[in-house]
This record gives structure tokens, C-alpha cells and sequence, in this order.
């Protein structure tokens, strides 16, 4: 929408974010590598270990341009990572990239899965407690996901186990999924990993909708809207859901991102080859290439994340949507 | 006579309070207050703020604000008992048989819709109209209401729309869905006079051509006046008296009522400038930022003793000007003289006694005192700060200033929200005093009070003027306020003074454009009063 030779102003507002997220990310790969420059020792020596000579680490260091200067250092690292190219493994001397891809879509899918089944239920039961505010449901909703988010995801993960899988044999206790499965088997192995995430992230969403409604729900308008004779419901999802998206978008994204970057327990507990387990195995082996690599793609999808929530609120703003 | 289609018998209201610390009890709102209603009469419904009259006309539609709730009596609408509907009911009979247009339009439009998608919903629920004819008939009364390009109007956000047409809209809204009653609820306290106008004549236009019949309620009898065929004064919850519209303003048979239509009689004798001004503000220039300019070469002059009434409305300019001289605005040009010596432009530079002498009083008593600290705190703050007083000596003094604001000892320790509107706005006076200013800056301190409450306040501002001989400038967007009290008054509009002088001077005609627009907006107490101002527009402008 372009006014004449001026700018809409969301136009300009989203340029500014998005600029603004770039920085951001760039300024977290130089403390992702930063981090990685503070710790003792170097990659030569983590190579070489225990029977390191100091010819050899010389030498290592020569070949692998560890005496350039650290600035040096990073903008090669940053110009590689931009086309995609993010090492080589210590370990086991493979391409990170490829290994990271793999394990990327994993996670993206158990995180897609999971967020298809918790955002609309949280929303829902969100709308529901407003609805019922302080009444039987309202409490029995606040009581249940509290309880859920009170318990450790990997207590939730073994009772499932225990009873779904060991007792009811109903699913797998492992969600190992691999590139051959078709799409029904792949979701039928993640059913007990979405179910625990889904417990783990639902509370936090329900609540924030249900205060952010709630909030709403103090205006005028919607005293207007009662006055028109409309139902409860209606009032709600039409005339205060609305204006409540802002604040109930950010803190659905952060859980999306908790979702991306943060599901290390249910990975293990799962068996799940995702990036979680991943990075914990790297971590184990003073991987440092491999840690940095996740570093900058878990920094990639949270700023990503919220960006999409900045932008949302934007949008959703009517004010700023349709200017005077 | 026709029958009533709304009888309301013996109305009890009730809502349940939570003083902090105390138990929650139930209060009285509305006492045994009966009415009738005719198709296509207006009853106005006037009174204090606490008199209940927006909860009785809330009830007409079966609805409570917060904890309210309607505890006896009978509402009566089209031959049946609505209270016995339960609430399948009420939504039945809500933006159907009974429509609401709220005091601030521009809150009671949900701000993420077009306006044309709210102002057909109630229709459009209740299946009263299909959505092509309901927009139809918007659209017909946008044009009939005066609104701007009525194809096209509906299409707007409320953001988009000006607070007048904004209250036209809502009116629009309680049409469309072709109500038996509208209930106004004080639909132009929220706006200029010189909109107000325009909004009381498209809504007695709009019940005229309609024939729906309403309650309008106000604090205004003035505009009440206008549109109403018949009165109900109310006081805390009990019906005063009801009478015709001309029988109220005319020939009031209660106290209360006459003290209502007599309101704003307070005379003052206009003092003469004298040849030593306390406040010289010279060619004030002042902005926001670097954008909007607010203030546009603005020269005022305050004499000793004497009161100067700075006049406009919303967005004229007044305020700013105040915050200019206080020092909390550094204009960007222009140079203000105080008791001979100059100001520094910023706060921060002024000296102390610079700031003991001018003082300010805010339109908010409410927010401009701290809650958590007592009425002998508050007051006597200053005495501390300028004078060191302390200890009994502090207290006297404090006891000294509460009999000056006809207030007594006894409420030294009561907190702000142990107080009425009037007694907070008092304090804050006896907070200015305490400094012994000479000048006081009065922003608007009327506007948040009830009719006979402001009285009081102004004649207490008189009457200090006298004793302490202290200057005021009073802001204010009341003409009859200024009327009142002032000795000389500036007119603003836009950011520029447009007219400027002694009372009797700025007052008499001939006047500019805008400052008659404004002095023959402002409603009078009379029968008629809007039409003989509309048909006097009307013959100026085609005169032109």
C-alpha cells in the first residue's frame, strides 16, 4: 500500500523490526562466538587431546588459521554460516550442516505437531475460563494446567510411557522417526511427546489468554456489545479476542520457541532425534563447531519468533493499519 | 392519554461494596423510584453523579454495572414483567426493544471494527432487518444526522472519526435496529460546546423523526431542558420531583430543584487592571517536540488580586500555556515576567521562592494528591518545604488552612479516599494556600464536580482571592465559570489567544466569528433555547 511517494506506516514499522532483527542476530552470532573464544583450551587441542605435542597443536593451529585474529576468525566463520557452510563436526568429521538439517526438520516437526494441538486448545479453554470466569469450569481449567505445568516434563513423559505404552501398549514408548516412515506412522510415534509438550506449554498460553481477555473485558465497548443483547460467547470471541491478539500472539511464540530450542528432557526421555539431543551430545564431547552451529540456529529461530510476534501486533493494530 | 409503554414501579437497586479492610456489605443505590414512559416521549433523568440515575436508566434493560444489581420492584417494557425473563430474556429485549448510547462514544466503540460492522450487529442479531437493508438505513440516517460522505462513513475505524460524529454514530447505532426506547447517557458531557451543539440537535431530530421514545439522563439541566418533554429530578437514589420540562426550569416546587436551575448565579465585580501585572507572559511560542506548534505568540498579563480566565476547547492550547508558565513546558520563544523579575524558562532553573509563589491546582484532585498519605501530610508538605515549620506548630497552621476551605480538624487524618470530589478538590486548594503564592494556577478545577459542588469551590476561590489577595489563572472550557469569576479573560483557539481583554470588554459584542460561535453554543437555561440558536445559525448563514 503505497500512499503517493510516501511509505504506509506499517510498511515502515515492519522494514524497521525486521532491520532491527538482523541486528539483533548478528549481535548474538559475536557472543555465540565470543562465548566459544572464553573457554580454555582451543580446537586444536580439543583435536589433538591428551597426546598433543607442541609441534603438532603449532602445526594444527598454522592449518587451521587459529593465529589469525579473532575478529578475522569470526567474519570467516559468519561469511561460511551465511552460505550455509557451519564445519565440520570434531567428532566425527562430518558436515554439520547436513547432520543439523536432519535433525532440524525432526524438531520442527514434533514442535509443528505439538503447537497444532496446544495453541487452538489453550485459546479455547483460554475463551472457556472467561466465559465461566470464577464459576466450576473456570477453576477446574485453572486447577488442571496448573497441575500439569507443576509437574516435570519427564514425570509426565514416564507415567505416559508407563501406561500408555508399557500397560495399554496403545503407542511405542521410543518416537524414533526415520525418513522412510510415512507421515501416519511418524505421527503415531510422536503421540506421547506431544502430549507431554502439550501439557508443558498449555497452561502458560491458557493463562495469558484468559487475563489478556480478561483485560479486555473491562472496556466500554464491550459493555456496548452486551448491551446489544449478544451472547456471552459471542461478546467474547467477537468483540474481545480481537483486541487481546497482541499480548496473546508474544506469549504463544515464546512457547513456540520453547518448543524449537528447549526440549532437550522430552528428546531424551522419547529417544527423539532432534536438535536438543543433538546439542547435548556435542556438548558432551567439547564439540565446539557443533555447539556454535546450534548456538546461531536456536538464536536464528527465537529472534525469527518473536519478530513474527512484533509483526502480528503491528498488523493486528488497527490504528496503525489505517491511519487518519 | 396514551398508555405507557414503560412502567417502572417502586425500583430498588442495591450493589454489594468492598471497603478495604471491612467486610463486604450491600448499599442502597436506588430507593423506591417509580416512572412512566409514553411512545415517543423524552424523559430526562437529571441529578448529582450518586444519584442512580444511570443505573435506573440502565434497568430498563435489565442490566447492572459491576456489582449492581436490581434487589425489588417491577420494569414493566411492552405489557411484561422483564425481570422475570431471566437472562435469555434480557438479550432479547437488549439492541432490540431498548437501545444505549453511552457518555463516551469513543470508548464504546470496539476499536478493531468498522463502524458500519457494529452499527448493524443489534439489527442484524435480532433479525430485524437482513444486512443490506440495516446498512441502507445507516447510511440514511448518517446523512440525516449530518455525518461526512454517509456512503462511505461506515467503512471508517472509530479512530478514523472525530468525537462529535462519533456520538452521532452511536446514536445511529441505537436506531437502526428500530427501538421502542433509547436511553441517552449523558451523550455530550464528553464534548465541546460548540460540538455539543450539533450532537443535541441531531438527536432531538433523530427522536422526532422516529418517534422513539427516551430517557435522556444528564447533570445538565440546561441541555436537558432542550430536548425533554417531561423532568425527573433525582438525589441519592429517590426521586426529587417530576414535572414538564417547563414546569422544572420554570416553576420548580422543591429546594433542590431550585437550587439546581439557580446554579451558576455567583455575581463578582469586575476589577480594573492595575499598572503593575504580577505575570507578564510576552509573545509565548511553545511545541511538542519539533512538529506541532501548540502555542503560537501568546501574550497574557495577570494582575495582582484579580483572576484572568483563559478560555478554549480541547486542543485550543489553554494547558499547555500553563505548563509553559510553571515552567514544566520551556517554551521556545517568548519570555515570561514574574513580579517584576524574569523566569527562568525550565523548572529546574526557577528558585525556590519562584516556586513557593506561583502554585498550581489540578482538574484531578483525585490524582494530584498521594493516597497513601493523610489530608495533614498533604497540606502541610509545603509549610515543611518553603517555611520549616514542623511539629505542633505545622499542625496549627494545617487546622488554620482546613477552616479557611470550611473544613475542621477532624479531618487531619482522614486519607484522600475518605473524602467527596468537592472535599479533595478543597484540600488541594488548602495545599496551594499553604505556600502563600501569589499567583495559583487553576487548571480546569471545576470540570470534575457536580453543578452545586463547583459553586461551592468558586465562591471559595472567591472568597480566598479576597483574603489572601491572591491571583488566579483559571483554565477552563466553561463559559459560565468564566462569566463568573473572572476579571479579564483570553479566548484561545488553535494554539493562538483570539481575543483578549477585560470581562466586560471581551463579552460585548461585536465579537469575532469563533468567540460567538462559542458564547451562543453554551446552553441556557430555557425552553427553546437550541432552536432559537439553530434558526439564528441558519439565518447568518444564508444571510452570507
Amino acid at each position: 500500500m503505497l500512499d503517493g511517494l510516501r511509505l504506509h506506516p506499517v510498511v515502515k514499522l515492519v522494514a524497521q523490526r525486521i532491520a532491527l532483527g538482523i541486528l539483533l542476530l548478528l549481535a548474538a552470532s559475536v557472543m555465540i562466538f565470543l562465548g566459544t573464544l572464553v573457554l580454555p583450551g582451543d580446537v586444536a587441542q580439543a583435536i589433538l587431546g591428551q597426546s598433543a605435542t607442541p609441534v603438532a597443536l603449532a602445526n594444527l593451529r598454522e592449518q587451521m588459521g587459529l593465529n589469525d585474529p579473532a575478529w578475522q576468525r569470526y567474519l570467516h566463520w559468519l561469511y561460511a554460516a551465511l552460505h550455509g557452510d557451519l564445519g565440520t563436526s570434531l567428532s566425527n568429521g562430518r558436515d554439520i550442516a547436513t547432520q543439523i538439517g536432519s535433525r532440524l526438520g525432526n524438531t520442527l516437526f514434533l514442535a509443528f505437531w505439538a503447537a497444532v494441538v496446544a495453541v487452538p486448545l489453550a485459546i479455547l479453554l483460554g475463551l472457556l475460563s472467561v466465559r465461566y470466569r470464577n464459576r466450576w469450569p473456570d477453576k477446574l481449567i485453572s486447577t488442571l494446567s496448573l497441575a500439569s505445568i507443576s509437574l516435570p516434563e519427564f514425570f509426565i513423559g514416564y507415567v505416559l510411557i508407563y501406561f500408555f505404552a508399557v500397560r495399554l501398549g496403545w503407542f511405542t514408548s521410543v518416537a524414533t522417526i526415520y525418513d522412510s516412515m510415512d507421515l501416519w506412522d511418524k505421527l503415531s510415534a510422536i503421540v506421547l511427546p506431544v502430549t507431554v509438550l502439550t501439557m508443558v506449554i498449555l497452561a502458560h498460553m491458557m493463562r495469558m489468554t484468559r487475563a489478556a481477555i480478561l483485560n479486555v473485558m473491562q472496556a466500554a465497548y464491550i459493555e456496548t456489545a452486551e448491551l446489544k443483547g449478544l451472547t456471552q460467547f459471542t461478546v467474547i470471541f467477537r468483540h474481545a479476542l480481537p483486541n487481546a491478539i497482541a499480548p496473546i500472539v508474544n506469549v504463544v511464540v515464546l512457547n513456540l520457541a520453547y518448543l524449537v530450542v528447549g526440549v532437550v528432557v522430552v528428546e531424551v526421555i522419547f529417544v527423539y532425534p532432534g536438535m536438543g539431543q543433538y546439542l547435548v551430545d556435542h556438548v558432551a564431547k567439547r564439540d565446539v563447531p557443533v555447539v556454535q552451529a546450534c548456538g546461531l540456529i536456536f538464536a536464528a529461530v527465537y529472534i525469527g519468533l518473536n519478530l513474527i510476534a512484533d509483526l502480528v501486533s503491528i498488523v493486528t493494530n488497527p490504528r496503525l493499519r489505517h491511519p487518519k | 392519554m396514551a398508555e405507557p409503554f414503560l412502567d417502572i414501579r417502586n425500583l430498588r437497586i442495591e450493589a454489594t461494596v468492598y471497603p478495604p479492610g471491612e467486610p463486604a456489605r450491600d448499599i442502597v443505590i436506588v430507593e423506591d423510584v417509580s416512572l412512566t414512559l409514553e411512545k415517543g416521549k423524552v424523559l430526562g433523568l437529571i441529578g448529582e453523579s450518586g444519584a442512580g440515575k444511570s443505573t435506573i436508566g440502565l434497568s430498563a434493560m435489565g442490566y447492572g454495572r459491576g456489582g449492581v444489581r436490581i434487589a425489588g420492584g417491577e420494569v414493566w417494557l411492552n405489557g411484561r414483567d422483564i425481570m422475570k425473563g431471566g437472562n435469555r430474556g434480557f438479550r432479547r429485549l437488549r439492541g432490540k426493544e431498548v437501545t444505549y448510547v453511552a457518555q463516551s462514544a469513543a470508548a464504546a466503540f470496539n476499536p478493531a471494527k468498522r463502524l458500519m460492522e457494529q452499527i448493524i450487529e443489534a439489527a442484524l442479531k435480532h433479525g430485524v432487518a437482513n444486512a443490506r437493508q440495516a446498512e441502507a438505513r445507516a447510511v440514511d440516517l448518517f446523512d440525516r444526522l449530518g455525518l461526512p460522505e454517509p456512503e462511505s462513513f461506515g467503512r471508517r475505524f472509530p479512530h478514523q472519526v472525530s468525537g462529535g460524529q462519533l456520538q452521532r454514530a452511536m446514536t445511529v447505532m441505537a436506531l437502526v435496529p428500530e427501538p421502542d426506547l433509547i436511553i441517552f447517557d449523558e451523550p455530550t458531557t464528553a464534548l465541546d460546546v460548540t460540538t455539543q451543539i450539533d450532537v443535541l440537535a441531531a438527536i432531538k431530530r433523530a427522536i422526532r423523526d422516529t418517534g422513539v421514545a427516551a430517557l435522556y439522563i444528564t447533570h445538565d439541566l440546561a441541555v436537558v431542558a432542550q430536548v425533554s418533554d417531561e423532568i425527573m429530578v433525582l438525589r441519592a437514589g429517590s426521586k426529587v420531583e417530576r414535572n414538564t420540562a417547563e414546569n422544572i426550569i420554570n416553576n420548580p416546587q422543591e429546594d433542590y430543584t431550585r437550587a439546581l436551575v439557580s446554579v451558576r448565579s455567583i455575581t463578582h465585580e469586575e476589577k480594573r487592571p492595575t499598572e503593575t501585572p504580577i505575570l507578564v507572559a510576552r509573545s509565548i511560542s511553545a511545541s511538542y517536540g519539533k512538529l506541532v506548534q501548540v502555542l503560537k505568540d501568546v501574550s497574557v498579563e495577570v494582575h495582582p488580586g484579580q483572576t484572568l480566565a483563559v478560555v478554549g476547547e480541547s486542543g485550543s492550547g489553554k494547558s499547555t500555556l500553563a505548563r509553559v508558565l510553571t515552567g514544566l513546558l520551556p517554551p521556545f520563544e517568548g519570555e515570561v515576567t514574574f513580579a517584576g523579575r524574569s523566569l527562568a524558562p525550565a523548572l529546574a532553573q526557577r528558585s525556590k521562592e519562584d516556586l513557593r509563589e506561583l502554585q498550581m491546582i489540578y482538574q484531578m484532585a483525585d490524582t494530584a494528591m498521594n493516597p497513601r498519605q493523610t489530608v495533614e501530610t498533604i497540606i502541610g508538605r509545603p509549610l515543611g518545604f518553603y517555611f520549616g515549620l514542623s511539629g505542633r506548630k505545622r499542625r496549627e497552621r494545617v487546622v488554620q488552612l482546613l477552616d479557611e476551605i470550611e473544613m475542621g480538624p477532624e479531618f487531619l487524618d482522614r486519607y484522600p479516599a475518605e473524602l467527596s470530589g468537592g472535599q479533595k478538590q478543597r484540600v488541594c486548594i488548602a495545599r496551594a494556600l499553604a505556600a502563600k503564592p501569589k499567583l495559583i494556577i487553576c487548571d480546569e478545577v471545576t470540570s470534575a464536580l457536580d453543578p452545586l459542588v463547583a459553586d461551592g469551590i468558586l465562591k471559595l476561590l472567591l472568597r480566598l482571592q479576597k483574603a489572601e489577595d491572591v491571583a488566579y489563572l483559571f483554565i477552563t472550557h466553561d463559559l459560565a465559570t468564566v462569566k463568573a469569576i473572572a476579571d479579564s479573560i483570553a479566548v484561545m483557539y488553535r494554539g493562538e489567544l483570539v481575543r483578549y481583554g477585560p470581562k466586560s470588554e471581551v463579552l460585548a459584542p461585536p465579537f469575532d466569528d469563533y468567540t460567538d460561535l462559542l458564547l451562543s453554543s453554551v446552553p441556557e437555561m430555557r425552553i427553546g433555547w437550541l432552536e432559537e440558536v439553530l434558526a439564528h445559525r441558519k439565518m447568518e448563514s444564508a444571510g452570507h
